[in-house]
């Protein structure tokens, strides 16, 4: 067991609203590079939270209610200035389940109870498949690419072409929806969105809960950047840099076009959310992954493009550039002031507030390595260095682990990282 | 015995620079001439290749050269070996003397293999018999590789936290079948720093593949 500290007593409606807003605020004042009244610390976990609360990876995945409890407890034991939606990333397994999906292995689906869940990189896309992926989107995800990623679509690859239908041949050609398979998946998919719908109510009435607590959520919504959509979730990793000399000009307008709908699409979910700040996880950015030829010519226009339009929509675009991006730096500079977080992970904060300092607000960055295997004095040693380096030196950092609590962290760690931002930093 | 580069022809020297240059769509149908129509000694085109690779190797190690080359590099050096080897007579030639046995895996509940791969790959350019045992691999599985495989050195390879975990009960269990002295043991990997190798008990990480070779090298005391 953790041994988890009591949790304050909850404080009455109107205080809970006032330190709500206090807390965004500090958030809202680093995104626009203003100066909040003390270094606010965010607090982002998936299954740390089975480490928290002595269960299994499973039961978080399964379980909404065990997984609501002990995130409200982590919550409430450590008052974070904000939280990341804690009850959507390691509390999937009912939908996933439903769905059928294949690009992912779970606790107690492909992977042991107690441990996280990974990603499976394949080819969901091949190499000769661009030009139909870029002529009809649409038509290559009904017919090709969702019947390869859940189970639930697997009838779809019998769907007839649509554009094209008209008139007879319009009636006519609605036949295949009576097939045995086709029908089947629409039972199965209606079933699984009936369990997304559960599990997203799930969510939002945590936030709620959270926010009348006192505690706003820091990031609505999630988005992809579009290199990283088409190497992770449709060619795979070694597909995708085979492509950036076999495919140039297919890849490259299918990265311009991906970042048109992408935009499209985390727009109206931003908005809908009401929150703006939108967290987008990078992976393929780091210095090690390609040359700075190779970043400017495929990584960065497309995802600076999307940046821009989620910036001019109100939104709030919180990048966490995985790995070392020291070599990026002064190339993702290029934003305009005040509307971005960047959230590194392995880079250097201390040069990262040198070069980005007055352009972006900044989270991070204590080192996984240091939180699962050092002690409690590490921990503070670690934070103090950030606030002398970066916060005292008017960094707009927001303080976090550096993609959040790493799942193995010990509970003093998570506590001493807490208790020293409020030592040095206010 | 192979020829020394004085004596390459001119597009036995173009082949190398394609080759070297990523410049897939020319190098294949030369190396693809040379052997099917040409009827040239397989082991000399291989030999071509492995200058060329060790051309592409230096570009990495100076940071001119990322991953995407490798991968290319990798690929195009199978497609040329998958040709060669078949014509290649029994008894024939025979490679060059390795430098040192280099067994991997990604340590028990890690599934990741990008990493892994590409050092695998350097090593065997570098001149090193790799023996790579895949992901999520048992703790008893390496001890039964390494028996068999006898290697210089073990390289463990883990992206996620949990490796750390792994990585740290793997290595024990090499101290407790009193097998540790026999080889060297390095690791690596996303997170992977020196906090993990003090904690796991490795000889030594690497934060990339160069490391990794220059790691092996050293402890077999190949000057660099």
């Amino acid at each position: 067991m953790s041994g988890s500290r009591t949790p304050p007593p909850a404080l009455p409606e109107a205080q809970a609203r006032e330190l709500h807003d206090q807390r965004l605020q500090r958030i809202l004042d680093c995104a626009a590079l203003k100066q909040p009244d003390r270094m606010p610390v965010a607090f982002y976990a998936t299954f740390w939270l089975a480490k928290y609360g002595g269960i299994s990876c499973k039961e978080l995945m399964y379980d909404y209610e065990k997984h609501r409890e002990v995130s409200e407890r982590a919550v409430l034991e450590f008052e974070p200035d904000a939280i990341g939606p804690l009850v959507i990333m390691s509390g999937m397994g009912r939908v996933l389940e439903a769905i059928g999906f294949k690009q992912l292995q779970w606790p107690g689906h492909g992977v042991g109870e107690h441990q996280p869940f990974q990603y499976l990189d394949r080819e969901y896309m091949y190499a000769d498949e661009y030009e139909d992926f870029i002529f009809d989107p649409t038509g290559f995800y009904l017919q090709k690419y969702l019947p390869r990623v859940a189970e639930a679509f697997e009838g779809f690859d019998q769907l007839p072409i649509f554009p094209g239908l008209h008139y007879f041949r319009l009636v006519n050609g609605i036949r295949p929806f009576a097939r045995p398979e086709v029908r089947k998946s629409f039972e199965r998919i209606v079933a699984a969105a009936e369990e997304a719908e559960r599990f997203f109510e799930h969510h939002l009435a945590f936030n709620s809960r959270m926010a009348a607590l006192g505690y706003p959520l820091v990031n609505g919504g999630n988005a992809v950047s579009p290199y990283d959509f088409i190497a992770d979730y449709f060619r795979g990793a070694t597909g995708m840099m085979k492509d950036l000399f076999r495919k140039k000009d297919q890849l490259l307008e299918l990265l311009d076009k991906a970042a048109v709908f992408l935009t499209r699409q985390t727009v109206a979910a931003g908005k809908a959310t009401g929150n703006p700040i939108v967290m987008i996880p990078i992976h393929w950015a780091p210095d090690a992954f390609m040359s700075p030829k190779q970043f400017e010519t495929f990584w960065w226009p497309p995802f600076r493009k999307m940046m821009m339009g989620m910036i001019d929509a109100g939104l709030i675009p919180m990048p966490l550039w995985e790995a070392d991006c020291t070599r990026r730096l002064e190339t993702i500079k290029d934003v305009p002031p005040g509307k971005c977080i960047y959230w590194f992970e392995r880079t250097d904060l201390v040069k990262a507030n040198e070069v980005l300092g007055d352009v972006v607000a900044l989270r991070g960055n204590l080192s996984p390595s240091m939180l699962t295997t050092g002690k409690p004095e590490d921990v503070d040693a670690a934070v103090k260095h950030l606030v002398d380096q970066v916060w005292n030196k008017g960094g707009k950092l927001i303080l976090d682990g550096a993609f959040g609590i790493p799942d193995e962290t010990p509970v003093a760690n998570v506590r001493a990282m807490f208790d020293a931002a409020r030592r040095y930093a206010g | 015995m192979s020829r020394p580069q004085a004596d390459w022809t001119a597009d036995e020297r173009q082949l190398v620079d394609w080759l070297a240059d990523m410049n897939e769509d020319d190098a294949l149908p030369l190396a693809k001439r040379m052997l099917l129509e040409e009827k040239r000694d397989p082991m000399h085109v291989l030999d071509l290749c492995r200058a060329a690779m060790d051309i592409v190797g230096k570009r990495f190690e100076e940071g001119e050269y990322f991953l995407p080359e490798l991968v290319l590099a990798g690929e195009m050096l199978d497609t040329i070996g998958a040709i060669a080897k078949p014509l290649i007579k029994q008894g024939e030639g025979g490679e060059a003397p390795k430098l040192g046995r280099v067994l991997i895996g990604t340590v028990h509940g890690d599934l990741h293999d990008i990493g892994k791969n590409i050092v695998s790959f350097m090593l065997d350019i570098n001149g090193f018999e790799v023996k790579d045992i895949g992901v999520d691999v048992p703790v008893q599985k390496f001890i039964d590789e390494i028996r068999a495989f006898k290697p210089d050195v073990v390289g463990l390879s883990g992206f996620l936290t949990l490796a750390f975990d792994s990585m740290k009960e793997t290595l024990g269990a090499f101290d407790a079948a009193a097998m540790r002295k026999d080889f060297k043991v390095m690791i690596g990997g996303g997170q992977i720093d020196e906090a993990v190798r003090a904690y796991t008990g490795a000889d030594a990480f690497g934060v990339n593949a160069v490391e990794a070779v220059a790691l092996c090298r050293k402890w077999m005391g190949v000057a660099a």
